[in-house]
């Protein structure tokens, strides 16, 4: 299969890459740039464990082809934190011990991230809502739920 | 809380969860080799069929292909998980029993080429009649699975305590009650992977995500021929467990394989498909409840029979079929109880063990049983619970000792904690509020293989600088919370502050340890974990005494300093020495006292490296009964949960509330991760109650094996959890420690369907509550 030349700005950090036609973001994230955050439980969109941010809208990266997004922004897992300094939803997620086995943690995070860039004030619906699509099977959600609560209004005070 | 421990008993940190928070933490498919091959498996199309023929030249032939390896390649070395009952070979032989039996596995240079090579392997089958029910498999005549088991009988079980008939004579009321669960799946999200890695050697080491880094070595050694010695497993991060990943697997083996003849890293993953197809989870148990009961609600005899429907091999099913019968001897007291299981062999995955083993819709039938008696017996379900229940001290008929049993503290708890009194049958129509209770083991008492070896084996080294001390354990992390559990014994043990504890874990290399199921790490490698803790306490006051040329008894560690009783010591000579001993450094010690720094490089320049031992094996426990090892435990956790449903009668669909939930779990290591396993139990449960089944087509083919078409909760399913956690102190467990993480599953189900019975006027028997399945109860009730 040819491959295709594009361009992925990936966590602020621009990426000339050659990929074949049929590799999906998460591959390409996963594979040639060793970004491993980004986890896949299904390989179908069905789980939302790849969950990565596409111009700040979350997306199933395993139901994105590379080759669609050249020139497109993309933020993982991996570029969250502010070097060793926790984002505040990542912050809370640990203090309120929402973390588990963790295969959904960087895709819940990620979602969870959106959510507060757009709403900076969500109702407990908004954040259930904003996580509908990223399974968990060990929490039960509460936790996770209350974090991002939690992150909302430290965010809102600082 | 608080007051008597330093480190224990509060809410620590999770030492993974930056990792994980951050997309840092490693899990299996995460790790990469040099020269590494892809592998992948051929699997079987059909149900049930001979093998005539497998024809591998093409696949051979294609560019990129390493190796391709059928039963001809590999020992016929038969496995499984319970030796009794070894029924599985790394490829099918001679004949393939389900859809997905493993054919052939091929290792390539990448994926593509390797699925390519599969396609290209060409197999004869001969189509042989299949059965997938149990009552197919149990029909005169049925075609049969395997040769050894006639009867497509994986095993039975018959047992009897007490008199039953005496105690049936003795009855006011018997009522029969039947009930029946849906096969399950795991439901984890991280799919199973493994990674073989050979060397020149001869040494063999897995990677893999399991929940039994020793088991899958013992089993790796026994069908490979390498010696156990050199035979490593690792477990990187899991991304959850259950259960199904509590037995090696053919990606482990076939992986283990393939990197032995080619001489090349291999790596093999399940996708979401496969893993439905691999299963190893919940069994479809059928159950009839006979039980007998005096006027008042006491309890006096049951006589219980099961059908589990269990799929093509054996796995955990023998002791699944034991789980069905033994944990109904709790929480109530009840003098006479029989049982009567079978475990019925089928064309369809395995099942095995998921958490609350055996046990869930046993538990399900029983309370729902409760609930309909009470209701005949004109008594409030929790009353005629707590007329029945049992206290510590306690012995079950069949010889199950509850050492500490918080039931009726958990009980009392979610009535009160629910509103109960005000809600229980004052809700309008459509409402509904129900209970229940159940309890489990905390650790099978014997290994899955008949030994003497402790369960677990810890070792706590002392970094020579003493600034931290380094845990390592076999233990098995897969995301429960037993890395920072263990690291937080092993800080309350010593006396040092958890951030003075590193830990490693989750590899065979570092000691035995029987892996993550059946609720044991908490008290047993937590056993362990303290016992290395306090031996290296000891040598290191030991070591600081006699430097002080005081008496020992005099010294203790508390938060990482040393309390000296008595009359005042002057150390000013050995603060001196260590001082100059780290010339240049700018964290010298200070204060007015010595630290466990100090004191640990005083027994390093005394003694070499320090390193403290600990282990633990459960003592001689239960009847002498068959099948009596399974059940017992050291000790027993116990939940109760109150459920409050709505239902809308117009369109059957329900939806759970709220939940209130009590645990006793003897005493929290760490609440934040008490309440998680808590809050995991019921988000398992609730999907168990509400949507969960694996579907089959006549072919035997699963009909929803995806994410999307098997339905999990998500967050929108989830009700309000509100939890309690019971401390009743556990004289058997570390600390007083005793299971959470399965016991805690135990009354949702039941809590739910009662609940919804208080709804609806009808108790439903069947799981899934789907809104078909509503809907009709409802009309059945109607018509009367």
């Amino acid at each position: 299969m040819k491959k295709l030349a594009i361009t992925l700005v990936v966590n602020d950090t621009e990426h000339e890459l050659l990929v074949a036609p049929n590799r999906t973001l998460a591959q390409v994230l996963r594979e040639d740039l060793g970004l491993t955050g980004t986890k896949q439980g299904c390989q179908v969109g069905d789980c939302g464990s790849c969950t990565v941010l596409l111009d700040d809208e979350p997306v199933n990266s395993c139901l994105v082809l590379a080759a669609q997004v050249t020139g497109r922004r993309v933020r993982t897992i991996e570029g969250v934190a502010d070097g060793n300094r926790l984002h505040p939803i990542q912050e809370a997620m640990v203090e309120h011990g929402a973390i588990q086995c963790g295969f959904c943690s960087p895709g819940m995070i990620l979602s969870a991230k959106s959510l507060l860039e757009k709403n900076p004030d969500p109702s407990n619906g908004d954040i259930r809502q904003a996580l509908s699509g990223n399974l968990c099977r060990c929490t039960g959600y509460q936790k996770i739920v209350e974090a991002v609560a939690d992150a909302a209004q430290k965010m809102g005070r600082a | 809380m608080g007051g008597k421990y330093d480190v224990i008993g509060g809410r620590a940190r999770r030492v993974d969860a930056v990792d994980k928070a951050t997309g840092k933490a490693i899990y299996a498919e995460d790790l990469r080799f040099v020269g590494e091959l892809h592998g992948a498996l051929l699997q079987s199309p059909l149900p049930h069929a001979r093998v005539l023929n497998i024809d591998t030249s093409r696949a051979l032939k294609l560019p990129g292909v390493k190796a391709v390896i059928t039963h001809k390649d590999v020992p016929a070395t038969r496995y499984g998980v319970s030796p009794a009952r070894y029924d599985e070979t790394v490829f099918a032989i001679d004949r393939v029993r389900y859809v997905g039996d493993e054919v052939a596995a091929v290792a390539a240079v990448d994926l593509e080429t390797a699925l390519e090579a599969i396609e290209l392997i060409k197999v004869d089958y001969e189509p042989l009649p299949h059965v997938l029910t149990v009552d197919e498999a149990l029909a005169p005549g049925a075609p049969q699975l395997h040769d050894e088991y006639p009867g497509n009988l994986c095993a039975e079980v018959h047992q009897e305590f007490g008199d039953l008939a005496a105690g049936f004579a003795q009855c006011d009321l018997i009522h029969e009650h039947k009930f029946v669960n849906k096969r399950q799946d795991g439901g984890f999200i991280e799919p199973q992977h493994s990674i073989a890695v050979y060397d020149h050697t001869g040494q063999l080491t897995l990677y893999s995500s399991t929940q039994v880094p020793h088991y899958v070595q013992r089993t790796l050694s026994m069908v490979t021929g390498v010696p156990i010695g050199k035979v490593r497993v690792v477990k990187p991060y899991v991304g959850g467990g259950f259960g199904p990943k509590a037995e090696a697997n053919p990606l482990d083996l076939c992986a283990s394989f393939l990197a032995m003849r080619t001489g090349k890293p291999v790596r093999m993953g399940y996708t979401r498909a496969q893993v439905f197809l691999h299963s190893r989870a919940r069994h479809q148990f059928f159950h009839t409840m006979k039980t007998g009961f005096k006027k008042d609600g006491t309890i006096v005899a049951l006589a219980h029979q099961c059908h589990l429907e269990g799929g093509a091999y054996s796995s955990f099913g023998i002791a699944t079929v034991y789980y069905a019968g033994s944990l109904l001897g709790g929480p109530y007291r009840m003098k006479h109880m029989s049982y009567d299981g079978y475990r019925v062999y089928t064309n369809k995955p395995a099942c095995g063990a998921q958490r609350g083993h055996g046990c869930v819709a046993a538990r399900a039938c029983f309370e729902q049983q409760l609930d309909i008696v009470a209701k005949q017996l004109d008594l409030d379900p929790i009353e005629m619970r707590l007329k029945n229940i049992m206290e510590n001290g306690d012995v079950t008929c069949n010889h199950m000792s509850m050492s500490s049993l918080g039931m009726k503290e958990c009980i009392q708890a979610v009535q009160t904690g629910s509103d109960w009194q005000e809600k229980r049958g004052k809700l309008p129509p459509g409402r509904g509020i129900g209970m229940a209770s159940g309890f489990f083991v905390s650790g099978a008492g014997y290994p899955i293989y008949r030994s003497d070896t402790f369960h677990c084996t810890v070792t706590i080294k002392v970094q020579e600088d003493g600034g931290t001390v380094l845990v390592k354990t076999g233990a098995a992390e897969i995301g429960q919370g037993s890395d920072t559990t263990m690291a937080m014994i092993a800080a309350e043990a010593i006396g040092i502050p958890l951030e003075a504890v590193r830990l490693v874990s989750g590899d065979t290399d570092y000691g035995v340890d029987l892996g993550a199921y059946s609720s044991r790490t908490t008290l047993m490698t937590g056993h362990a974990t303290k016992e290395a803790g306090l031996a290296v306490k000891e040598t290191v006051l030991t070591a600081l005494a006699q430097e002080l040329g005081i008496e020992r008894q005099r010294l203790d560690l508390k938060k990482g300093l040393v309390q000296i009783s008595g009359e005042p010591v002057d150390f000013s000579a050995l603060r001196t020495k260590y001082i100059k001993e780290h010339r240049g450094w700018t964290d010298h010690p200070d204060g007015e006292q010595l630290t466990f720094t100090e004191a640990a490089r005083v027994a390093f320049l005394k003694h070499g490296t320090i390193v403290g031992t600990g282990k633990y094996k459960p003592p001689v426990l239960g009847g002498l009964h068959k099948g009596a090892a399974v059940g017992t435990s050291p000790a027993y956790g116990c939940s109760a949960q109150v459920a409050e449903v709505s239902v809308d009668l117009e369109t059957g669909q329900i939806k759970v509330e709220r939940i209130t939930d009590a645990h006793d779990c003897g005493q929290a290591i760490n609440l934040t991760s008490v309440e998680a396993q808590m809050e995991g139990s019921v988000s398992m449960g609730l999907g168990e109650t509400m949507f969960e089944e694996v579907k089959f087509d006549k072919d035997g083919r699963v009909l929803n094996p995806s994410l999307g078409e098997y339905h999990i909760p998500t967050v929108l399913d989830m009700p309000e959890m509100k939890c309690i956690v019971v401390e009743t102190g556990e004289p058997n467990g570390p600390f007083g420690a005793k299971e959470v993480g399965e016991g805690a599953i135990m009354p949702t189900i039941p809590a739910i369907l009662n609940a919804v019975h208080d709804a609806i006027g009808v108790a439903i028997d069947e799981l899934p509550l789907t809104p078909e399945r509503v809907l009709k109860a409802l009309a059945q009730a109607k018509q009367g």
